[in-house]
């Protein structure tokens, strides 16, 4: 088995058992990076000088027979909407271009502390709005299984990383379907947390009441560990709790009590995709989990709802940008003299914007303008309300489920080009994944088939704060990795 | 439809510098968006109290003491003007 197909739990036994050091390791996974991102482009930017010097500092730690942290080592890789000090932080946007991040975000905190070193930072559809990493202003990621097509978004990059061999696990944001679409899409474990279950200070603001930071990595066990150590509250995010402690993790298969929402499996989804998803629930079913039809009667208004809700939040977020703080700013491009303040504004967000996120800052600020607020942003707003309240009454009823079982998507990944033309078609691609951040729940993507090459993503959603049954109920059927 | 004129106005409030082409792809974009998001429309409401978090926020407040939170000359770099020490920006009078 090759260095790079290794999992976290893996590697760290070999550098444990000094089979290996963190500068053989590091200087693979560098070599790697140099061999393979120029046709997968799943990173913008990377730290190879800090990168050696680490992986030499923590070999250090490791021979003197000090504690080893938990993530000892392990080669990672960071969405670029996630500050990393002293590394570009772009956002996959013009506007930020030459942006360097003056400070750690608190999850890059937890993950230097518990050892990781990180290898640089990945591409993503700009501001994290998009389905398929198409939207960078630097160019698209391509997927490591078809190279003609999207790895999913926005955090493609951070998928691809993992999927392609570049990095043993990495961060994504998720604000509608960010991690898991990725996840699914090239065949990793992603993981969206419940709402305020990470800090999200340091992560470049798209829609606050719906992003969240989580880990992406080969296997749920790898995926629990990066979460475990991102987790918690921090007194930079006030959105940000302590994790309740769960009573009963243990899960026995012929406990589970397992929902299949009706609404999801309609016309529109690809009956490839169908198939493999039934297939996955038929083994639950057949290893004793009880399966149950559940209706989520809203779930119709939630791509509606979201398309209201998080371009509104983003047309307040992305006001910061504004050609004086940092970032793009016409007159320093050559040559130009603006006019007045307000031309500074239209200059520098007119051209540093791309055309996905000024589509997005139009439509957030239509539906909150006035005559149109409550038509709009209330009444989404509303909505919300019955999204989650479907949820409570699956999850809380007498005899409720554990867990909700959908497709994360309902295509396969498609063909660079196919989707980008059309925004509402692109849209469309989210319709699964977008009520769970409505709602503020946790979800798992696990790859459990293939469509030929290509991986399909089951999506496992939650309890609020019940990460740890997901995680458990995906590792009962999770594939054999040697195998796949 | 939105109106070539409403497109501009929004262009306006958003600080968005956009050409006469611009206006007329965003026009018919913004539209079709719109139109599905009509959809909203039909969703019964009544007695419903909009929900802005997924769970409950309080307010967190702090001492309001004097402290170094960041290099401030770090963040003066980031700035693509400044002059001794301050943000420069066009003279808005």
């Amino acid at each position: 088995m090759e260095l790079n197909d290794l999992t976290i739990v893996q590697i760290t036994e070999k550098i444990n058992k000094k089979e290996l050091s963190v500068l053989e390791l590091c200087q693979e996974y560098l070599r790697r990076i140099e061999e393979k991102n120029g046709e997968i482009s799943a990173f913008l930017s990377v730290d190879e000088e800090s990168v050696l010097s680490k992986a030499k500092e923590m070999d250090e730690v490791i021979s003197s027979g000090q504690n080893i942290p938990v993530l000892a080592g392990l080669p990672c890789a960071i969405k670029d909407n996630i500050m990393v000090e002293g590394l570009p932080c772009t956002a996959g946007s013009k506007i930020l271009e030459n942006y360097e991040a003056p400070y750690d975000a608190t999850v890059v905190e937890k993950i230097k502390k518990g050892g990781g070193i990180i290898l640089g930072k990945t591409n993503l559809d700009e501001f994290a709005m998009g389905s398929s990493t198409e939207n960078s202003a630097f160019g698209p990621t391509k997927n490591p299984h078809d190279l003609t097509r999207v790895p999913g978004g926005s955090s493609g990059g951070s998928a691809a990383a993992v999927a392609g061999g570049l990095s043993v696990f990495s961060l994504g944001s998720d604000t509608g379907g960010s991690i898991r679409l990725p996840s699914s899409f090239c065949g990793v474990v992603g993981l969206k947390p419940t709402y305020g279950a990470v800090s999200r200070y340091g992560l470049i603001a798209f829609a606050s009441s719906l992003d969240q930071i989580g880990p992406m990595a080969k296997t749920v066990e790898d995926c629990k560990i990066v979460f475990d150590t991102i987790k918690g509250k921090d007194k930079m995010d006030s959105t940000s709790v302590e994790m309740p402690k769960m009573q009963n993790t243990e899960c026995r298969m012929k406990d589970l009590r397992i929902g299949i929402p009706k609404e999801y499996f309609v016309k529109g989804i690809d009956p490839e995709v169908e198939e493999i998803i039934k297939k996955a629930i038929r083994k639950y079913e057949e290893r004793g989990a009880k399966i149950e039809e559940v209706s989520l009667p809203h779930a119709e208004y939630a791509l509606s709802c979201y398309y209201i809700i998080a371009p509104s939040e983003a047309s307040a977020n992305l006001a910061r940008y504004d050609g004086i703080k940092y970032g793009y700013h016409k007159a320093q491009d050559g040559g130009y003299e603006e006019q007045d303040l307000l031309d500074v504004y239209l200059k520098s967000r007119g051209e540093g914007f791309g055309e996905e996120v000024r589509r997005r800052i139009m439509l957030g600020t239509y539906a909150l303008s006035a005559g149109y607020y409550e038509a709009y942003y209330l009444k989404a707003q509303k909505v919300r309300a019955l999204i989650k309240k479907d949820f409570e009454k699956v999850f809380k009823q007498k005899g409720g489920v554990d867990a909700i079982f959908t497709p994360v998507s309902p295509f396969l990944p498609f063909k660079i080009g196919e989707k980008i033309k059309d925004p509402l078609s692109m849209y469309l691609v989210d319709i699964y994944t977008v009520s769970v951040n409505l709602a503020g729940l946790p979800a798992l993507s696990l790859p459990v088939g293939r469509v030929g090459n290509l991986p399909v993503g089951l999506q496992i959603i939650g309890k609020p704060f019940e990460e740890d049954k997901i995680f458990e109920i995906g590792a009962l059927i999770e594939e054999d990795k040697s195998s796949s | 439809m939105v109106t070539k004129e409403e497109v501009q106005h929004i262009a306006k409030l958003a600080r968005l510098g956009l050409d006469e082409k611009e206006v007329e792809k965003f026009q018919k974009e913004l539209s079709s968006i719109l139109d599905y998001i009509e959809k909203l429309r039909e969703a019964d409401v009544s007695g419903v109290d909009p929900l802005s978090h997924p769970f409950e926020v309080k307010n967190v407040s702090r001492k309001d003491e004097v402290s170094i939170t960041a290099d401030s000359q770090k963040l003066l770099e980031l700035a693509p003007e400044e002059k001794k020490g301050y943000l420069k920006v066009k003279s808005i009078l």
